[in-house]
């Protein structure tokens, strides 16, 4: 297969120019949406269900951590800590024991310990808190031989424009719930009661939608596109590969997160019509088929030519380069969006709070980001910001702490 | 600083807390069931038949100077009960109430002990009765654990263990002649709060 920079300059133009022959594309992809939407039963609104939302329970005791292989909740918070410089093993142990039991209440849906505002503790919106272990954490807590070895500082790629205010990060508190004011509570009451023991260096605040608007559908991004297909299928694939297998208590039914701030410029995205978007991802845009397929879930055939003799998915498209068949080498996304406040000339402010889980960063995420690094045509239109990476030790029994088998 | 309204704002978060169904404090909520995977024995406030049932017991930590225990006592005997005396190993104790002096929330001791009636419960709150730890021989830390011992009039005494939560309310005002306010009244929480263990 040719690459992209020995393509006919047709659709090179087309790909960099992104003003040719868009507006019967997008005219017809309007027509497409209005069908599929006159086509669902007239469906109103279901109390009912909706009452639901906010009582749902998510189980914060298990031997896993919850919020990896959780359903994405609708809206969250990544709160990255650092940790004060006396923070030490036992200091640990005492500040997850306060974080463990504040997340295990406010799940079930009580008031926290002393919550100033109990009010807020009752509707907990399938709350989850999933705490995460820099490698700072375990050098301050004289355990660097128990950090998992691909728990480090990632290789810097081409394509970053890291930012320390989105990086780094010695204790992180991912916090996600159906309900935006269950997770504002929780940040409040984690902050607080981490202040003894940390200070906050970064929280990236993002959002999927609503629960209830498309169950079980995959998610969309700020680009318009569906983000996650490729994720391993919930069952053994996703266990293969997220959670470490075996090892010493303080391993066994752990993973890794890589959280990573992608800003999207939705400017020179702009720019694009609707075909050259869809070559870039090597995906239709209303179904997420592949281009060579009809439904979301189609195998892709890279091998398929077009008229032009061209592959109908091209090399560069982020399909083809984010590509992995093997389940155990497969990551698990859980992606958030973000979206800021415009600049005064109206410019968006608008990304994607990029998470992978898998059972080992080097093996499994890094050679997929190395590819994406080196030639993803969506590099154009987006920008890591951010980064950082995080242990997920494993969860607690009812009585326990998270950290407690590294700590305790 | 504290005043009638901040009092009476925090009452409604008594009476929700009291409503919340029995737990311990330590780890990942209930302690109460006995765990055969817990890492350590129970904390449990509540895992003795003792006179009360003590439920989400906390103190407010403080590196020196005062600070006070809360918690909700349930009293589930046909006979009232009332607890006469307190003591930690941190601090001496005594049993407080807060009182309208001079348009002023402030607090003093307790005459005649906190009366748990039968049948019914008693919150220890910011704002009400508490336990007051008087002055501290050492810190007490966010995190940690205080064993707290109760003695009542009939002379039987009770033990739980109460966590240290940081939190910045609990401002009150001692009425005058009984010394300094509680610690942790600056404007800066937590970096009293030293985590070095």
């Amino acid at each position: 297969m040719t690459g992209g920079p020995a393509r006919p300059v047709s659709r090179r133009g087309l790909l960099t120019g992104g003003a040719l022959a868009t507006g019967a594309v997008l005219a017809a992809g309007g027509a497409a949406v209005t069908a599929a939407r006159s086509e669902d039963p007239a469906n109103p609104v279901d109390a009912v269900t909706a009452a639901r939302v906010g009582v749902a329970v998510e189980p914060f005791h298990g031997p896993r951590q919850a919020g990896v292989a959780t359903d994405p909740q609708a809206h969250a918070a990544f709160i990255a800590l650092t940790l004060t410089p006396g923070t030490g093993r036992a200091a640990l142990g005492r500040m997850l024991r306060l974080l463990s039991d504040d997340a295990a209440r406010l799940a079930q849906g009580r008031p926290a310990l002393a919550d100033t505002e109990p009010e807020l503790g009752l509707l907990p919106a399938r709350l989850t808190v999933t705490f995460g272990f820099g490698p700072g954490l375990y050098r301050a807590a004289g355990l660097d031989g128990h950090r998992p070895p691909s728990v480090a500082d990632l290789p810097s790629f081409r394509v970053d424009r890291l930012q320390p205010r989105w990086s780094g990060g010695d204790l992180l508190l991912q916090i996600c719930a159906d309900d935006p004011l269950t997770v504002a509570h929780a940040q409040r009451v984690l902050i607080k009661d981490s202040r003894p023991f940390a200070t906050v260096r970064w929280v990236q605040q993002g959002f999927r939608r609503a629960a209830g608007t498309e169950p079980g559908r995959t998610q969309r991004n700020l680009f318009g596109q569906l983000d996650g297909t490729a994720n391993p299928a919930p069952g053994a694939a996703l266990d293969a590969a997220v959670w470490a297998p075996d090892g010493p208590d303080w391993l066994r039914d752990s993973t890794t997160l890589v959280v990573r701030r992608i800003s999207m410029n939705l400017e020179t995205w702009d720019l694009l019509g609707r075909t050259d978007r869809e070559l870039a991802v090597g995906r239709r845009l209303d179904t997420g088929a592949p281009l060579t397929g009809a439904a979301e879930h189609d195998e892709p055939d890279f091998a398929a030519t077009g008229p032009d003799g061209l592959t109908v998915i091209p090399d560069f498209s982020h399909l083809t380069r984010a590509r992995v068949t093997d389940d155990r080498l497969k990551i698990l996304r859980r992606p958030y969006n973000y979206d800021g406040i415009p600049t005064p000339e109206g410019h968006a402010d608008s990304g994607l709070i990029f998470t992978s889980y898998q059972a080992d960063i080097t093996r499994q995420f890094l050679p997929i980001q190395r590819r994406l690094a080196e030639r993803d045509l969506l590099n154009e239109w987006t920008t890591p910001i951010g980064s950082a990476v995080f242990a997920i030790p494993p969860g607690c029994p009812d009585g326990g702490w998270i950290g407690q088998q590294l700590l305790g | 600083m504290p005043s009638a309204i901040t009092a009476r704002l925090l009452r409604p978060a008594a009476l929700l807390s009291a409503a919340v169904i029995a737990t311990s404090v330590a780890g990942c909520g209930s302690a109460d069931e006995p765990s055969a995977a817990a890492p350590k024995p129970s904390t449990s406030a509540s895992a003795t038949a003792g006179v009360l049932g003590i439920r989400d017991p906390w103190v407010k930590a403080a590196d020196k100077g005062m600070t006070a225990a809360f918690g909700t006592l349930v009293n589930d005997g046909g006979a009232d009960a009332t607890i006469t005396a307190a003591s930690t190993d941190v601090s001496p104790v005594e049993l407080h109430e807060m009182t309208m002096k001079d348009g002023k929330m402030v607090m003093q001791p307790k005459q005649g002990g906190i009366v748990i009636k039968a049948h019914s419960s008693t919150v220890l709150q910011p704002g009400g009765e508490h336990l007051m730890l008087m002055d501290l021989k050492r810190p007490v830390r966010a995190g940690d654990e205080l064993t707290v011992t109760l003695t009542f009039a009939d002379g039987k005494t009770q033990t739980f263990t109460a966590v240290a939560k940081p939190f910045t309310g609990a401002q009150e005002t001692y009425a005058p002649g009984h010394g300094e306010p509680m610690a942790g009244t600056s404007a800066t929480p937590g970096v009293s709060m030293s985590p070095a263990s």
